[in-house]
């Protein structure tokens, strides 16, 4: 069996007095579909974040397919940058935001990455990015710049600018949250896709139905620990924890309880 | 109504001057606030200390002494420079400075968003630098860096000070050639207009057409 793609063993990260996370121990295996789930501020933002060394972890260590990195005071220092751009080659990223860059076309930002770092050449590059446009429903969209698409065709593209990298893993961080209701379908429809496809993934949402089919595994963290690991399946239907218990009742009633600001240290989150 | 006649080829001549003074200033300052930026937001202390230091200098001090200092005080070091020299290299370094800040302002304002995306699909600093955050940058900073062309463009009539003779020096003998200081100076006057409202046009057209993309 091959080592999993993404593996974070006693992950620590604090901003200042607050400490974020507390000892993390997550591997994700080949193919499997990882849903991240929580109240706000529990810490899955900076966890997925981790999984690309976009947030630098105070101790831990991060293996991303065949880079590993060692955090903290063990710190490897030569070479670190490069073997960074080389495990994130290996890793795409869906923001919250889109993150879209504004300045080029659709087709623009999902040829970026093949023709700039992977220096496919051209033709091959505008091949690629057509078809991955054509895979997220936007193929007509090509040359309309991000200004003047809707949120859940914004998103779309950054998945297809993801995808673009051939990446082993994609990571998601509410994909849907900035999105009005009506567009969430359109994204989570393309995730859905993906997971048929036999994509490795992680994924932050709140949306319990779609983790219920989409997940193999749903990672319930709150005050940056993982509180429950799970099989879907045994996730919803017989949560261990009366923690999780608590969760699924108010986002099963409201998705909007959990979007509220994060709770203050020491206060009972939710 | 004679006066200007005569006097034309000479406003001719100052207005080619003035020109050449605030176009080429502003193009070497624009290189200079440029790496000024950079050094600025650098992981270096000292380069960014320096350039805090030179902004700090150029932007606190009157363009007055800066060219006085460098035409009149330069020569006792040994450095002896022509007027018109003198003058685009005080004009170079005082605009640089502003425009090191506007430029600043220009990459810090592109949304940090920017960055983490370009690193996500593993991006290096610079190619991020130059093709992502950069043409962002120019966007935001343009409305201040014309205003800065313009401001510069008035700025050159200090090079009258150290004997170039540019519009203002014109106007200035045409005036004591004959008394008629008044038309003079409202003839030169509504000539640095008319070259600034000019560059307000095309810096109209210059956000127009940089902003096109995002509207
Ligand atoms: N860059 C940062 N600087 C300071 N505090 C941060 C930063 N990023 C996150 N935090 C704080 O860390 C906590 C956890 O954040 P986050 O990982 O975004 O949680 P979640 O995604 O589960 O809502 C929050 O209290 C948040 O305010
Ligand atoms: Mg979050």
């Amino acid at each position: 069996m091959t080592k999993p793609p993404i593996e974070l063993t006693g992950i620590h990260k604090a901003f200042g007095e607050l400490e974020v996370l507390r000892g993390v121990d997550l591997s994700v295996e080949r193919g499997e579909v990882v849903v991240l789930m929580g109240p706000s501020g529990s810490g899955k933002t900076t966890l997925v974040r981790c999984m690309n060394l976009l947030e630098e972890p105070d101790s831990g260590h991060v293996r991303i397919c065949d880079c590993a990195f060692s955090c903290g005071a063990s710190r490897d220092g030569r070479g670190r940058a490069r073997l960074m751009q080389r495990a994130r080659q290996q890793t795409g990223m869906v923001f919250q935001q889109f993150n879209l860059f504004p300045h080029m076309t659709a087709l623009g930002n999902v040829i970026e990455g093949p023709r700039q770092v992977r220096k496919l050449p051209t033709a091959e590059a505008i091949a690629l990015g057509e078809r991955l446009l054509d895979r997220v429903g936007l193929a007509d969209k090509r040359d309309v710049h991000p200004s003047r698409l809707s949120g859940g065709q914004k998103q779309r593209v950054a998945i297809a600018r993801a995808l673009a990298m051939e990446p082993e893993v994609v990571l998601f961080d509410e994909p849907t949250s900035a999105l009005d209701p009506e567009l969430h379908a359109e994204v989570l429809e393309v995730i859905q896709e993906l997971a048929g496809d036999g994509m490795t993934m992680v994924i932050v949402t709140h949306e319990t139905h779609f983790a219920r089919e989409v997940a193999d595994r749903i990672v319930f963290m709150d005050g940056g620990v993982v509180v429950e690991d799970a099989t879907a399946e045994a996730f919803f239907t017989r949560p261990s924890k009366e923690r999780v218990r608590t969760f699924l009742r108010l986002v099963d009633h409201s998705g909007a309880v959990v979007d509220a600001p994060a709770p203050r240290v020491g206060e009972e989150a939710v | 109504m004679d006066m200007l006649v005569d006097s034309f080829p000479m406003l001719l001549r100052g207005l080619g001057i003035t020109l050449l003074l605030g176009v080429v200033s502003f193009v070497l300052g624009s290189a200079l606030g440029a790496l000024v930026a950079l050094a600025r937001i650098s992981a270096f202390r000292v380069l960014r200390g320096s350039a805090i230091m030179y902004v700090s200098i150029f932007r606190g001090t009157p363009l007055l002494i800066q060219i006085m200092i460098i035409y009149f005080g330069l020569p006792q070091l040994g450095v002896q420079l022509e007027p018109i020299p003198s003058a685009i290299l005080a004009l170079s370094l005082f605009a640089g400075a502003y425009l090191s800040e506007n430029f600043r302002g220009g990459i810090l304002g592109v949304d940090k968003g920017q960055w983490e995306a370009a690193s996500s699909i593993g991006m290096p600093y610079w190619r991020t630098f130059r093709r992502i955050i950069f043409p962002q940058a120019i966007r935001i900073a343009t409305p201040a860096v014309g205003g800065r062309f313009i401001a510069l463009m008035k700025d050159t009539s200090l090079a009258s000070v150290v004997t170039v003779v540019e519009l203002t020096r014109v106007a200035e003998s045409i005036g004591n050639a004959n008394f008629r200081y008044m038309e003079a100076f409202l003839m030169i006057g509504a000539m640095y207009w008319l070259i600034n409202t000019l560059l307000s046009v095309g810096q109209g057209m210059l956000e127009r057409r940089l902003g096109k993309a995002y509207a």
